[in-house]
């Protein structure tokens, strides 16, 4: 299960700021023409390291996912260059272990 | 055929949903978009009034039996999702046609003044529209001027807190860009003015903090962990005191605790099972919020963007987590502190024999909000200004709830309120403009708050 089929974007209550990441990855995948590719939004209490190909979190919330294999953790969550950049990047690994913005 | 109409108008969730609907379509979605998201609202909106039924039943008012039976005062848990759950079943109407006159109203402020802000943390909106929806009804409106005057007021706030905290949310994100979007905007300037006392403290992340307490951010557990100890402490009083002699039947929900049964239910036991309950049913109101605000978000979004290209987005509160990690957590547990120390002071006023609700301190609210106050303290004041700025934030939010209980009217005998600073603020101002000023002259008074950003606008220009 190598391929990114589907993308989990989380935050402590799963309300606000994880739905904001999942527009601009939405929007992201759109530019680059990434099709099939689903996203979506949860919370800290819901967040299932089965429920998705890859997951997108703040560097506040990776503490509690950090035994994720595949992960992108951003520094700062509204941005979509830094956004764009990471997801990039992990499109091009599609391996089973994927670990970007991690220190 | 006008009877239906008319009668979907006024269920909540049909209204809800058709908001839903009509945002779907305009948005040019094709039509298993436009279903899915519709029924989801709806569904949602269900979802959140079963979280309602299962808050009460299941926890709340028996902890508000015990607590009144154990210390003679009125104890209430401070959380927005408990409040509005129960207040959206008498103003299920009112909250759904302000929130949407307020998102509209908000655009057009963010057009025409200098609050150029769009709020899209749709949580928070809903939460304020149903606060607003109760306290413009204390002051004598309903119908359509209750819900002309209440989104006007929302679209106010939903601007203004932003831009107030602007200055202090460029120096943490490092961009005008965007917008701090959470109503506990209050505490957040305060935490930041405070903070300016110290500037020059070393920031907080230069320090070595344990990571290891952000599994506290998981809600379920933290609510489930603080309401558990508060149930125990109560119920060992109110056991102590002889609650378990007295006669059932004068206290219909205690009645699993006080009717013995084949096996009667330890009070310990019971105590343990009815804290976790209270968290299930905010887990329970939170699925429901999320699938209301989950479809109306994105909507409004790309319909304000197209409108006023312009606008800076303000985004919820754990959008500055990720520049202060270590604030965040200190700022929690600092605040949490300042709640226990006012929770004492409110104790000794109540002594002294000041009649005041006792505000217990919520997790959720010293969690997001006290974490907020912490990173905006220490963006303008480090460490020192982190600390000692989320303990007056801590003491703010325990203060400001219980000042504004009376403006509730029956809502401020729930055992719950509203806990962000400005929650509390606009209630009491405008609660109390509502005590004053009834009916169409309230109206006027809101249209009028409203308006002023734009007129200002107005008249700097003409300079």
């Amino acid at each position: 299960m190598a391929v990114i089929r589907k993308i989990m974007c989380c935050c402590g209550s799963g309300l606000g700021s994880s739905m904001m990441v999942q527009l601009n990855v939405n929007s992201i995948l759109k530019k680059l023409g990434k099709e099939g590719v689903t996203c979506e939004h949860t919370s800290l209490s819901e967040v299932n390291v089965n429920s998705a190909d890859l997951f997108v979190v703040g560097k506040d919330i990776y503490p509690q996912l950090k035994d994720y294999p595949r992960i992108i953790v951003l520094d700062k969550i509204m941005s979509k260059v830094e956004l764009e950049e990471k997801l990039k990047a992990a499109f091009e690994v599609e391996g089973d272990i994927i670990r970007i913005g991690v220190e | 055929m006008l009877d239906f109409i008319l009668n979907i108008l006024a269920t909540p969730a049909m209204l809800v949903g058709i908001m839903a609907l009509v945002g779907l379509v305009l948005q040019g979605k094709p039509v298993e978009d436009v279903v899915r998201g519709t029924v989801k609202t709806i569904v949602g909106f269900l979802v959140l009034s079963a979280g309602a039924g299962f808050l009460t039943g299941g926890s709340l008012n028996a902890f508000g039996d015990l607590f009144n039976y154990a210390f003679n005062m009125q104890g209430v848990v401070p959380n927005n999702e408990a409040v509005v759950a129960l207040a959206l079943e008498e103003f299920g109407l009112a909250t759904s046609y302000i929130m949407v006159i307020g998102l509209v109203l908000n655009v057009v402020l963010a057009r025409f003044s200098d609050l150029n802000f769009i709020f899209l943390t749709g949580h928070h909106s809903l939460y304020m529209a149903c606060m607003l929806a109760v306290v413009l009804s204390v002051g004598g409106l309903e119908g359509i001027p209750l819900y002309i005057a209440g989104g006007c007021l929302l679209a106010f706030v939903s601007a203004f807190s932003p831009w107030f905290l602007r200055n202090t949310m460029e120096k943490i994100v490092e961009t005008d860009e965007l917008g701090f979007g959470h109503f506990g905007g209050l505490g957040y300037w305060v935490s930041a003015q405070v903070g300016k006392l110290f500037k020059g403290s070393k920031s907080t992340e230069e320090i070595e903090f344990p990571q290891r307490l952000t599994f506290l951010r998981d809600t379920t557990v933290s609510i489930g962990l603080t309401m558990v100890v508060f149930f125990l402490v109560v119920t060992a009083i109110a056991v102590g005191k002889g609650i378990l002699d007295v006669d059932p039947s004068l206290y219909p929900n205690l009645t699993d605790l006080l009717v013995a049964g084949e096996t009667k239910i330890h009070w310990a036991v019971w105590a343990i099972t009815k804290g976790l309950s209270f968290s299930g049913a905010i887990y329970i109101i939170l699925s429901g919020v999320r699938l209301i605000v989950g479809e109306m978000v994105p909507a409004f979004k790309g319909i304000a963007e197209k409108l006023v290209p312009g606008a800076v987005p303000a985004i919820d509160c754990p959008v500055v987590y990720p520049y202060a990690p270590n604030a965040v957590l200190i700022g929690f547990l600092v605040s949490f502190l300042g709640g226990i120390v006012g929770l004492l002071v409110l104790g000794l006023m109540n002594n002294a024999g000041i009649a005041i609700a006792m505000i217990l301190p919520g997790v959720v609210p010293h969690f997001f909000c006290g974490a907020s106050a912490g990173v905006f303290g220490n963006a303008e004041g480090g460490l020192k200004g982190c600390v000692v700025g989320s303990f007056i934030h801590g003491l703010l939010i325990t203060f400001l709830p219980a000042i504004v209980m009376p403006v509730f009217g029956n809502l401020g005998f729930a055992n719950t309120t509203f806990s962000d600073a400005d929650f509390s603020w606009m209630a009491l101002v405008f609660g109390n403009i509502a005590g004053f000023v009834k009916g169409m002259p309230l109206l006027v008074v809101c249209v009028l708050v409203y308006l002023a950003p734009i007129a200002l606008k107005l008249v700097s220009k003409k300079k």
